[in-house]
């Protein structure tokens, strides 16, 4: 193996290198506690580059939800706050009505947001609430233990699908995302991921776009994030990758599904 | 000297390998030691790095800082001043 180059800058490289990518300041110190290559992560990391780049830390107000991501207010450095088990839409919603110069996104799970909190996620965007909500879905209940979501790919297997999700016992992978871009009060809909870089910079252009609409009270936005479960998924991070390319990618097709008009 | 450097805060990676996957110039590897969390961590071994950041935009754990070599100054390389007539001006500019 190749001898490790040192981390430390020498004189000769201060001089000539300028930082271009660094943690941004509105994530804490706090280490992640995700699992080696969670898709999570880059999703509060890049929503936290986003709010830094747009200037608006002290105005943000995000929504933690149930599952996995319940710590995100441990990470993300903006006022938080904690929501029931699939709540989080109808409480962003309350906070946007009482303070409406702020920026507010509900963070929800495919758990949280298409199981428990079905209801809630689409009256709120039915009703148009001036909110973004960022929905991670890595087709699996992944806190708990790598249950079947109502995501879950026909014949994936999972805890509770040992020998592989069926249309008869379970029905199919539900498309919440398509089902809310026909309501007439969204403004926004756009699957990305997070599995490559180009797809990590087009999802921040996808938050950029959320928050600016927000501003103009365009309606809702939904950003919905095809992630990784490598834990829950029982791969690697790089087979974890490989696998939603090749499986997910054909259900859940990457892209904007409603744009302002 | 390279174009570029990452530099990784080594007790947060969780040796997960995206970032190795990532880099176009195949730069990074796994280091043989291991962090107080007990993963083998990510390291650069090529002095080949041009700060194109792919690695830091899929880490998940925000451990990679990317340095690129500066940008040549904008300043201009002559000025001029009290213009009285209508004069053409050729600058050789070597750094464009």
């Amino acid at each position: 193996m190749s001898p490790e180059i040192t981390q430390d800058l020498t004189a000769e490289e201060q001089e000539q290198l300028e930082c271009v990518y660094a943690k941004p300041e509105t994530l804490t110190e706090t280490r992640f506690h995700y699992c080696p290559g969670c898709g999570h992560s880059v999703v509060h990391r890049v929503l936290m580059e986003v709010v830094e780049e747009l200037d608006i830390q002290d105005k943000t107000i995000g929504i933690a939800p149930v599952g996995c991501s319940v710590f995100a207010y441990h990470y993300m450095n903006i006022d938080m706050q904690g929501a029931a088990h699939g709540r989080a839409s109808a409480v962003a919603t309350a906070v946007k009505r009482l303070l409406p110069d702020r920026y507010v996104f509900a963070y929800q799970g495919d758990g949280d947001l298409a199981a428990i909190g079905t209801a809630e996620t689409i009256h709120t965007c039915n009703r148009g609430e001036n909110i973004m909500i960022v929905f991670i879905n890595n087709a699996i209940y992944g806190m708990t233990g790598g249950q079947m979501a109502p995501t879950t790919l026909l014949g994936m297997k999972t805890s509770t699908s040992p020998t592989g999700r069926t249309v008869e016992t379970a029905g199919f992978p539900i498309m919440i995302t398509n089902m809310i871009a026909m309501l007439p009060g969204v403004a926004y809909v756009t699957r990305q991921s997070v599995e490559t870089p180009n797809a990590v910079r087009q999802l921040k252009k996808a938050f950029t776009k959320g928050f600016q609409y927000q501003k103009e009270h365009k309606g809702t936005c939904f950003i919905e994030v095809v992630s990784n479960c490598p834990s829950g998924w029982k791969m690697t991070p790089l087979q974890a990758n490989k696998w939603l390319v090749e499986n997910m990618f054909p259900v859940y097709p990457p892209g904007d599904i409603k744009v302002p008009a | 000297m390279a174009k570029g450097k990452v530099t990784f805060d080594i007790e947060t990676c969780k040796g997960c390998e995206l970032c190795i996957e990532a880099c176009p110039q195949l730069s990074l590897a796994l280091s043989s030691k291991i962090n107080a969390q007990g993963y083998h961590y990510a390291v650069l071994i090529k002095d080949n790095c041009t700060g194109c950041v792919n690695c830091a935009l899929v880490c998940p754990d925000a451990v990679i800082t990317v340095y690129r070599q500066k940008k040549k100054s904008k300043t201009p390389v002559a000025r001029i001043t009290n213009v009285t007539q209508n004069i053409t001006v050729t600058i050789d500019d070597e750094r464009k």
